[in-house]
This record gives C-alpha cells, structure tokens and sequence, in this order.
C-alpha cells in the first residue's frame, strides 16, 4: 500500500529538478529537455489521482497534455533549428539581441 | 513488494532526471530523459493506468526523443562549455530556488490525508483501453477533436519553420 | 538461400550446410572486438544492446500455444497476459529505433551517421502503417490482448483467420510495413554492402556486430510472430480442442512459413531506393492503412455477426 503522498513527492521533485534545470542550463536543447520532464511529472501526478480517485477523466487529460507535448516539441525543435542555422550558436546567452 | 518497487523505479527516475540536469553533452541528457519516462511509465502500470502508460512509451519516449535525438545528431549540437558561460552566477542561485521550491511542497503536501488504493474490479479497470475509449469519445470528444487540430497545426509550423531560404 | 538465388550455397559445414549458422555465429565470437579511435565508448557498447532487447521483449506476450496439461497442472502457453499486449509490441517497435540511431552516432564515421538517420527515419515513418494496419484487428477481435485476438479467430475451420475474413489487405499492409521496420530487403538500403560501405553497422566487429546480426533475424521472427498471431490465428489449427500440444506445432509451423516468406522476399527482390522508400511509406502505405480502417470499421458495423 503506497500512500499517495510519495506519488506527489515524486512528482514534486521532479518538477524541482526540471526547473532548476531550466533555469541553470544555458543550451536551448536541455532547457527543452528539462520543460519536457516538467510535463511529465505533471502526467505523473494527474495519474496517481486517477487510480486514486478511479476517475478516468484525468488519465484523458495526460493523453491530452502528451498531445501538446508532442506538438510544441515539434515546433519548438522547428524554431530551434532555424535558429541555428541563422546564429550557428545553441547557447542561449547569445540570442540576448532583444535586451537592453 | 510494491514499496519496493515503487522505491526502484522512483530512485531510476530521480537519478535520470538529475543526470539530464547534470551532464553537458545534450545527447547523454536525451538518453538519461528517456531513462526517466521508462521509469515512470512502469509507475502508470502500478497505478493501474495501463493505456497511459503504453501510450508514454509509444509517444514520449518512442516518437518526441526519436526528434530531439534526430536534432541532436543532425546539428551535431556542441557540449555546453561552463568556462565560457557569460551568466555563471545562475550555476549557483539555481540549486537554493529548487530547495525553497521543495520547502514549498512539503508546505502543501504534509496535509495529504492518506486515501487507500481502491482495490475493487471496478476501479481497477479506470485504466483500461475500454474504459478511456469510452470517455473519450463520449465525455470528452471536445478536446479529441481538438487536438487532432493542434497537431495540425504543428505540423504545418514545422513544415514552414524549417524550411530553408530558396526551397 | 542460394537454392532460390540458383547458385550454390555454403553446403560444407554439417549435412547439407545446415550448421552453417552455427559457424557464422562462433566465427562473430572469435573476431578481433575493435572500437574506433574517436567512437565514444559508452554508447558504442550499449547500441547494440539496445538494439537488441526490445526484439526479444516481444516475446513474452505472444501465446504459442493453448493451454496444456503437463504433470497435472494447467499450463497457458505465454509467459504473460497484457491487457495492452498489442500496444506493449508497438511500443517495444518503437524503441528499436534508439539502437540504430545510436550505433550510427557513436561510430564517428559519417556513413554510419547517415546510414543510421536514414534508417531509423524509415523506421519511425512505417511505425505509423504498422501501427494502423493493427487497428483493423483490433476493430475485429474487440482487444488488444493477444490471447484474446487469437481465441477470437477459432472456429469455422480455419476461415475465421483474420486475414481471411475481413482483412487480407490490413495483412499485406502489416507485412509491408514489417519488412521496412526490421530493415529487410527490399527495404534495406541503409545497411546496404554495395552502397553506404554497410551503414550503421561498418565500425563494429565481433560479438556487437554479431548482436546486430541476431537481433535483426530476431526482429523478423518477433514480426512473424506476430503476424502469425494476428493474422493467421495464432495456434489455432485442427484438432486442438483433443490435442493441445498440436496448438504448438501449428503456431511454430506458422511462424515457419512466414518467416522463409521473409527470407524468400531477401532473395528475390532488388532494393528500394530511398526516397521510393519513403514515398511508398507515407504516400501509399500510410492512406491505405487508414482505408482498410474504414472498410473494416464499415464491415464491422454491417455485419455485427462476423466477430
């Protein structure tokens, strides 16, 4: 018997690193890596209260939120191979031009 | 038993995800990403969420990390230089915000009360192809339908986005 | 082999040359295990293995057998029973992929890199043919258990075989799709030996290019294992009700077949092209996958008595 909490505490922990992996990693790939692993440990808890709860509805919103993952990873490695093509550079340090 | 596990699975998921965190090279953080949605895939089968699970295997790690392993290779996206970092200083404000994030969490999770697994058949069953089949083409069409016209749509972008100039 | 390509085959090792795998496979261990200067090792080890253990994951859904009695007990003829057995295939279909790309990758060698993309972006886009070729079973047996599907299809005298009954198309579209999965011939240009110097596999030697080897003819007996238990009914045969073990002999007789069907397609047919390949993936296989989908979803409903 696991308590749901250590479902939730994964899942937070994930996000945690997910994050922090965003914020520290400066090449545009892992920073989409890392948003990808955010998502997941959204699915991860909209999933433990599925079987918690028998309620179906959130296992059709995990479905729903790996359909726009997938999505935006497409479009977003789309966005992001333009971007190299044109700066020839991942790090996303360099792509500061709207600043200041 | 299944303590132990949930307890396997949830340490692989935690070690691949900091290991994506962690390793410089993108390619070695796709792998250790795809590490972490196999673990957790086998966490949706203990949860009794056998469709969802297939389908992370099918769609997570089978179709999006086949295209950002297919960038990876085809832009042969260079190892991240920490000695040459303009903003280093994020490097160590990063770790502390994650802490205060898990405060947070313990903040809100330490009143979970502590609901039972449902073990009747007929909870057991929420997960099956059957039963999401049914909800989704009767409760929940709408956003069925919807996605099928977001993917649309992102097809069309990456069409247009990674074109190259003259095509 | 070389009786269908009129030539004389290796005929010295065993009776009729039948140890000659045997050989093949001893010869792959004694071989000189090199790795490439720059090839980063890790994952020049670890390719191969990925390759490799999905192919043989199949296996454990797939029934070989209705149930026996052996010493008194009753025995069902599969390791285990999914309720998502079809999709658990389709995915270990997918995770195939990740072996190729990155034994192309690790071998620091731009042949195999591009042998290696041009192979697992074949592979992922007769996933899609693959997987809806699938459905039309999937509409007709009502699960995707695998033992479900094959107790759906008894009865009848061998006629209720799905790929009599609704679904010759969805079989010749499965087995399409199979051989551009397994990157057989006449899908088989990214390993090509006259062109791409061997694609993804040209750096490695000894016993990792012998796990590829294997787990390539691995990947054509889980494909017509699968086939076998989609299509052909699986161990259904006559006379199983009396005799169970006979379920064994039909069920590997099957699987037999469909596999010299491979090998005979090998030696038969020249190669595909690329871009052809890809054409005929996504151009040709992928719309008459979704029509035979239809046509069975219309079948279904207009005669609720064939399932």
């Amino acid at each position: 018997m696991i308590p749901l909490s250590w479902y939730l505490w994964l899942s937070a922990v994930l996000f945690t690193i997910g994050a922090v992996g965003v914020f520290v990693k400066r090449n545009a790939i892992t920073i989409f890596l890392c948003i990808e692993l955010m998502l997941n440990s959204v699915n991860l808890t909209l999933v433990a209260f599925s079987g918690y709860f028998a309620d179906v509805g959130a296992q059709l919103f995990v479905f729903i939120v790996m359909t726009v993952a997938a999505a935006e990873a497409a479009v977003g490695l789309a966005i992001i191979i333009s971007i190299f093509r044109n700066r020839a550079s991942l790090n996303v340090d360099d792509a500061s031009q709207l600043k200041d | 038993m299944e303590k132990a596990l949930f307890i396997v699975f949830a340490v692989i998921a935690v070690t691949s995800a900091v290991n994506v965190v962690i390793q410089r090279s993108p390619l070695y953080s796709a792998l250790s990403l795809i590490g972490t949605l196999i673990s957790l895939s086998a966490l949706y089968v203990m949860l009794h969420a056998q469709f969802i699970a297939a389908m992370q295997v099918i769609v997570y790690a089978g179709a999006i990390m086949v295209l950002f392993v297919f960038v990876i290779m085809l832009l042969n996206v260079p190892a991240d230089a920490p000695h040459i970092e303009k903003q280093k200083w994020l490097r160590y404000l990063g770790p502390p915000l994650g802490a205060i994030m898990l405060a947070e969490a313990y903040y809100v999770l330490e009143h979970v009360p502590n609901w039972p697994f449902p073990t009747e058949p007929s909870a057991r069953s929420i997960g099956t192809t059957l039963s999401v089949g049914m909800a989704m083409f009767t409760d929940y069409l709408l956003p069925f339908e919807v996605t099928s016209v977001l993917i649309l749509m992102a097809v069309v972008g990456a069409i247009v986005l990674g074109k190259r100039e003259g095509d | 082999m070389g009786w269908i390509q009129l030539r004389k085959g290796p005929n010295r090792v065993g009776p009729g040359g039948l140890l000659q795998p045997l050989a093949d496979g001893l010869k792959f261990m004694f071989k000189e295990d090199i790795i490439p200067l720059q090839a980063n090792r890790l994952l020049f080890a670890l390719a191969p293995m990925l390759f490799l253990v999905p192919a043989v994951m199949t296996f454990i859904v797939i029934p070989y057998g209705s149930e026996v009695t052996l010493f008194g007990r009753t025995i069902a003829l599969h390791v285990t029973r999914f309720d998502v057995g079809l999709l658990y295939v389709l995915a270990l279909a997918s995770l195939g992929v990740y072996g190729i790309a990155l034994a192309g990758w690790s071998s620091n060698n731009k042949y195999s890199l591009i042998g290696a993309l041009r192979s697992s972006a074949q592979m992922i886009s007769y996933e899609l043919a693959l997987g809806l070729s699938i459905v039309g079973v999937l509409i007709q047996s009502g699960s995707l258990d695998l033992v479900k599907i094959v107790e759906a299809q008894g009865g009848w005298h061998g006629l209720k075989w799905n790929v009599f009954l609704v679904q010759p198309f969805g079989f010749i579209i499965f087995f399409i799709s199979a051989l551009a999965e397994t990157n057989r011939v006449p899908f088989d240009l990214p390993e090509a030996e006259a062109e791409l110097v061997a694609g993804y596999h040209t750096e490695y030697s000894s016993m990792k290019m012998g796990m590829f080897l294997m787990a390539e003819e691995f990947n054509v007996i889980t494909s017509s294992s699968v086939a076998a238990t989609l299509f052909f009914g699986g161990w259904m045969g006559p006379g199983v009700g009396t005799y169970p073990w006979l379920s064994i002999v039909y069920f590997l007789a099957k699987v037999f077949i469909l596999v010299f069907v491979f090998v005979w397609i090998r030696f038969t047919l020249p190669r595909f092209r690329y871009d052809q390949l890809m054409t005929l993936g996504w151009k040709f296989l992928l719309p008459a996958a979704i029509l035979n989908v239809i046509f069975t979803a219309t079948v279904m409903m207009l005669f609720p008595g064939l399932r």
